[in-house]
């Protein structure tokens, strides 16, 4: 099991639900989140004095998938999420050791979906 | 010379009135029940200038802040409210002693009742005068906090607030408006505070954000308002009160309170516009900070000139004191370098300056008889009358607002600690959250 940690545009947000909808997997923890990168920031004029806001607002979407549907989801997000300009996010993989569903107490990969 | 004669022409029937004013004061003050009913409602649309004022400020500051800087305004309301009640309101308007400051005889509001006073007031209660005066009070001191907001403690904040009220504003407000202050005597115009209310804040507020220096990061972080929705809603009430301080001030509801509510209206709505255009112009975008910052500089700018101009007037007094105040705020501070946090010298200070000299440059007798005409009208004089109290308020205001603060000093700490104003001051300060992340 892959755990799938994208930080998207927040514009992109609906775009990569629908997508890793019609893969068919529903679950996912979505954040509102800050942060800085190759995009920069960018300046804001309040009364007539400029400050340079450098934290930047995007979305990180958490997924966790089989291991044989990794490359297809990625494949799936960066399709979706993709502009072709700087600042459209990245996406970071990582192995899951186990999962349990809380109300059952199931283990393994019956307790992703 | 057409000034001059036009200047003649009005001067007539200010002497058939003041004569005639004359043989009225003879008979018995009576009071009128529409001029009551009038007043005592504008002195509620003053009150709620102050919260509104919270909403203004409140928005402006980051979200750690909120708080603090709404109880600034929220418990002066409280603070000043007994303080008038107490003592305020006889050394303002009390019986003179020396042109300097009204005695005592009113402690406590003895003798101070439902009979009109002629001297202030003669068709409404005296009382209904003085509830009208002390929301003047309140919002005074609670204009100031805007240049100290984030970083002032909040035990030397009640301690200086209560103090500058009573050195500062209660003598300012019998120089110009009591029986006998030295200043009325003199002429100087001001209709509704542009030195009494807005000079005297923003100048006091530029000295304490002198004396407590720049928040920690200034100039370095971002300090962007964090909930700009609450400062135009707050502009909207101090816009919405503002025709209660304005036509109010009239002290009956007559054709004068009627010219007072337009150009205060007026005022407001072109140095809206003339703020938003001159920042679309210097910096490229159109903004409603700048906008809700516009409307308020107009009403400043209004204020001590709203019963003596006419609405053309208030339309010139209106654009210029837009452009003047958005240079103060955006070139001059950040040139000089001082943290006067949400501008509260830039808007009122400036703006307050920029009325009261207007005023000796618009105003007309043909506007009211008990005024004087100003520059424009044929008499140069009233702008040097006005400069005298505009250089007056600025000295006496900065000189014992400073000393004010020297002295609180020397009892309790005037500023938070480092790490108070970096976790923000509502909660080591005052216990509480304005937003919970978590519920």
């Amino acid at each position: 099991m892959t755990k799938i940690e994208c930080v998207i545009r927040p514009e992109k947000l609906d775009a990569v639900m629908d997508a890793l909808g019609q893969f068919g997997n529903p679950g996912m923890t979505v954040s509102e989140v800050k942060g800085c990168g190759l995009q920069r920031g960018w300046k804001e004029v309040y009364r007539g004095v400029e400050s340079t806001i450098k934290l930047l607002s995007k979305i990180k979407i958490e997924v966790v998938v089989k291991d044989e549907t990794v490359d297809q989801a990625v494949q799936l997000i960066c399709r979706a999420a993709r502009t072709g300009e700087v600042g459209d996010g990245k996406i970071f993989l990582y192995p899951v050791a186990d999962v349990v569903r809380i109300r059952t107490g199931e283990t393994g990969e019956s307790a992703i979906y | 010379m057409r000034k001059k004669m036009i200047g003649a022409c009005c001067l007539l029937p200010l002497m058939w009135l003041a004569s005639s004013g004359i043989a009225w004061a003879a008979d018995a003050p009576k009071i009128d029940s529409g001029d009551t009913a009038f007043v005592l409602l504008c002195a509620a649309l003053v009150l709620l200038m102050t919260p509104g004022l919270a909403l203004f400020y409140g928005g402006m500051v980051r979200r750690k802040n909120v708080l603090s800087t709404i109880m600034h305004s929220f418990i002066i309301i409280a603070l000043v409210s007994v303080q008038w009640v107490l003592f305020g309101y006889t050394l303002a308007f009390g019986p003179d002693k020396l042109h300097l400051i009204g005695n005592l005889s009113w402690l406590g509001l003895i003798g101070v009742g439902g009979a009109p006073n002629p001297d202030y007031a003669a068709t409404i209660p005296h009382l209904a005068y003085m509830a009208f005066q002390l929301m003047f009070a309140i919002i005074t001191a609670a204009l100031i906090s805007g240049s100290f907001a984030e970083r002032f403690r909040f035990p030397a904040f009640l301690i200086f607030t209560l103090l500058w009220t009573t050195i500062v504003y209660d003598p300012m407000a019998h120089w110009v408006w009591g029986a006998g202050g030295w200043l009325r005597n003199l002429g100087v115009l001001d209709f509704a505070g542009g030195t009494v209310v807005h000079i005297s804040s923003g100048v006091s507020g530029l000295v304490t954000a002198l004396v407590l220096g720049k928040r920690l990061g200034y100039g370095r972080e971002p300090m962007v308002p964090h909930h700009l929705p609450f400062t135009v809603l707050g502009a909207g009430l101090l816009w919405f009160g503002w025709f209660g301080f304005n036509a109010g001030s009239a002290l009956a509801a007559n054709g004068l309170a009627a010219n007072a509510f337009v150009v205060t209206n007026t005022a407001a709505a072109a140095a809206a516009l003339s703020w938003l255009c001159t920042e679309w112009i210097h910096n490229g975008k159109p903004t409603i900070l700048g906008a809700a910052s516009g409307c308020v500089a107009g009403l400043v700018a209004i204020t001590p000139a709203s019963g003596f101009v006419t609405p053309l007037s208030a339309v010139l007094i209106g654009l210029i004191g837009g452009i003047i105040c958005y240079f103060a705020v955006s070139v001059v501070k950040a040139k000089l370098g001082y943290d006067d946090s949400l501008d509260a010298f830039g808007v009122h200070g400036i703006g307050g300056t920029w009325g009261a000299l207007a005023t000796g440059l618009f105003a007309t007798t043909a506007v009211n008889p008990a005024g004087a005409n100003g520059l424009f009208f044929g008499n140069p004089g009233q702008l040097w009358t006005q400069f005298i109290g505009v250089i007056t308020s600025w000295a006496f205001a900065a000189i014992v607002t400073f000393i004010i603060l020297k002295v609180v000093s020397l009892f309790t700490r005037l500023r938070a600690s480092d790490e108070e104003e970096l976790a923000g001051l509502d909660l080591p300060m005052h216990g509480e959250r304005a937003y919970d992340y978590i519920s």
